[in-house]
């Protein structure tokens, strides 16, 4: 039984003003199959969150743990973290010109497995995956996210959740600037991973939308760099009525208080 | 249009009056030519040309007494491209260019005879020459490529081994012919290599140009081309990748001369390594006959390492107003650290990482090649570059 925990993650991050606090005590169990969705507005530090379990170097971790069965996740280097199953599909995907899709799912899957994959199974694996994310067989020789829709980066992604398998997949905002059509099939996408391998997800999102198509287990309510309230999935409900305006006048009073 | 001027160190280039005053550099196609090396003053390596080449590493083929023999060279065997040897008086010497500078002219006013590569016929076929183990001895080479009117073809012109080499390439090619030559640089590490390239190209014709620049100590490989005639079309390719004390040149011209005529220069390198150094200047000039010229050129650099210098100076001139398109554009920049990241974040480690930007990038110059040989040893050279070999 795999179990990724965050404890009292505190996070800066260097900016030209200065360093700012943004990660204030994150505390988070995942286990292994369970889905947790993080829900706040913009600003408040979801990204953040992400970029620090996968281990972008930006980010500062000042205080706390991050623990993959109990193995020390900030000691990894980015790549040890992805080879131990922790997966972080971006909010926004980067281009690599001249690195075909193919050549870089083959590479990816390679460096995960300890070995390249046999090749016809491995291509089938491809195809089909392909297919059920609705992605033309043309992407497989085009450039990595290069002159990509928004749509399409995040299929994409999703694509390598699927191919790449690891225990823990952090979600970025995976549903952003997705229509209907595809907001269902990158969904799928994440329900099928999540069926066949037993996947945990933090699903981090904005809006309640993507909850309708993955049912979360959990749901926190993200708010100034900590979680500020949790529940199961009728919270969303709440949010989907009331907003998070309820959380931020209560947030800035916090703030006014040491003030006074 | 052999000059006998003698040209001072100011003639050309930006000139300080003594009212402080500054003259701009004066039309590309008005530079001081001559193929006689005693027209040329001395190389100080203040001149525009050389101002940011190591003049000092090789005084011996700007200054000194060149070995205008032939060079020793392999040649692969296909019908429709022919060797053979031509005299200095032939005709065809001199028609597509002449030197802008001391080395070229060196060259020029030294070899004994000049290599015809003459290509006929309107299949498709594709022959080496092989210029290697050229030793120590400053060398003079002239070489004429010539593609007869609607002919086809592509010519590598290859260095291996030692050299210190300064040579004229003359290309000639016919109307409506298609030619691709590249000049593929993978010399020792202490070689020296300058040549000028000089191209003339007839109505309809299309040429290939590439230029890849791998091994020596320097390298300079300044192309120009003339499009001469109506619808000539230019594409002219560079790849280059600088390691430790390398320095990597080229200096590409391209002269728009007739109508509707097109161009388009791209030129991708990468450094890596203490001292690495490349330079990459484009001059395109749109003259007032090139109406309906369509051009653009760029430079693209990335840096690898601390501690190197890419120069990238596009220039464009233009003469007329009724054009279809020019554009230049030149970056230089560091390894993108946010590709890294995605890469590794997919479970790659950091040098495998590396390796798959740094080909990404220099990959869609050796696409463009034409060769699926040619293409596979440059990936292989470039693999070997970055593993530092
Ligand atoms: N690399 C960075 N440099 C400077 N500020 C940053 C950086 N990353 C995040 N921030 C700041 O931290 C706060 C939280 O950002 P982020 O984690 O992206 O929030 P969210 O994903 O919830 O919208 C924002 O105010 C943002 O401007
Ligand atoms: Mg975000």
């Amino acid at each position: 039984m795999s179990v990724l925990e965050i404890k009292n993650l505190h996070v800066n991050v260097e900016t030209e003003q200065g360093t700012r606090e943004i990660l204030r005590g994150v505390d988070l169990v995942i286990n292994e199959g369970e889905i947790h969705a993080i829900m706040g507005p913009n600003g408040s530090g979801k990204s953040t969150l992400a970029y620090t379990i996968a281990g972008h170097p930006k980010y500062q971790v000042v205080e706390g743990e991050i623990l993959l069965d109990g193995e020390n996740v900030l000691e990894m280097s980015v790549d040890e973290r992805a080879r131990a199953g922790v997966f972080l599909a971006m909010q926004y995907p980067v281009e690599i010109p001249g690195v075909t899709v193919t050549n870089f799912l083959r590479t990816a899957k390679t460096a995960i497995d300890g070995e390249a994959p046999a090749i016809r199974g491995w291509i089938k694996d491809v195809r089909e995956s392909m297919s059920n994310l609705k992605m033309d067989s043309a992407f497989a020789e085009r450039n990595v996210n290069e002159g990509f829709s928004g749509g399409e980066k995040k299929r994409n992604e999703i694509l390598q959740l699927e191919l790449l398998k690891p225990k823990f997949a952090v979600l970025d905002e995976t549903d952003s600037g997705l229509d209907v059509d595809a907001l269902k099939i990158v969904s799928e996408g994440v329900n099928r991973a999540h069926a066949n391998t037993g996947l945990g997800v933090l699903l981090i999102t904005h809006y309640t939308r993507i909850l309708r198509y993955i049912k979360p287990d959990f749901v926190h309510v993200f708010v100034a760099g900590r979680i500020a309230e949790q529940g199961g999935a009728e919270l969303a409900d709440r949010l989907e009525e009331e907003g998070y305006d309820r959380y931020q006048v209560a947030e800035s009073a916090a703030e006014a208080v040491p003030a006074e | 249009m052999t000059s006998t001027a003698m040209p001072t160190a100011g003639q050309h280039g930006l000139v300080a009056h003594s009212d402080g005053a500054f003259v701009p550099v004066q039309t590309r196609s008005e530079r001081f030519r001559s193929v006689n090396v005693e027209d040329f003053a001395p190389v100080s390596g203040r001149e525009h040309e050389w101002k940011l080449s190591p003049v000092a590493a090789f005084a011996d083929l700007t200054g000194g007494e060149l070995d205008g023999s032939r060079l020793t060279i392999e040649t692969t065997d296909v019908p429709g491209i022919s060797f053979s040897y031509i005299p200095r008086d032939d005709a065809r010497v001199g028609t597509a260019g002449t030197p802008e500078e001391r080395a070229s002219a060196n060259a020029w006013s030294t070899f004994e005879e000049a290599l015809l590569v003459s290509v006929t016929g309107e299949d498709e076929k594709i022959a080496v020459v092989t210029r290697t183990a050229l030793g120590d001895t400053p060398r003079a080479a002239h070489t004429v490529i010539e593609a007869a009117p609607n002919s086809r073809g592509f010519v590598v012109l290859a260095g291996t081994g030692a050299a210190r080499l300064s040579e004229n390439v003359e290309i000639l090619v016919g109307a409506g012919a298609s030619l691709t030559v590249v000049s593929l640089q993978e010399w020792d590490d202490e070689a020296v290599h300058l040549s000028s390239q000089f191209a003339r190209l007839g109505r309809d014709s299309f040429l290939k140009h590439i230029v890849v620049s791998l091994g020596g100590k320097v390298v300079r490989v300044n192309p120009s081309t003339h499009l001469a005639e109506q619808g000539a079309d230019i594409e002219a390719l560079g790849l280059y990748f600088a390691d430790a004390g390398q320095h990597l040149e080229q200096q590409v011209y391209v002269h728009h001369d007739a109508p509707h005529t097109k161009s388009r220069v791209t030129y991708k390198g990468a450094l890596q390594g203490a001292g690495a150094r490349t330079v990459w200047i484009g001059d395109v000039l749109i003259g007032n006959a090139a109406v309906g010229t369509d051009s653009y050129e760029q430079n693209r650099n990335l840096v690898l390492t601390e501690g190197t210098r890419a120069d990238s100076v596009p220039n464009l001139e233009i003469e007329t107003g009724d054009i279809e398109g020019a554009g230049h554009a030149s970056a230089t920049g560091r390894f993108d650290d946010e590709q890294l990241f995605y890469l590794m974040a997919r479970g790659i480690r950091e040098d495998e990482a590396r390796r798959l930007v740094v080909r990404g990038f220099l990959t869609d110059i050796v696409q463009k090649i034409g060769s699926a040989d040619l293409e596979a040893r440059l990936t292989a050279a470039i693999e070997a570059e970055l593993e530092g070999r």
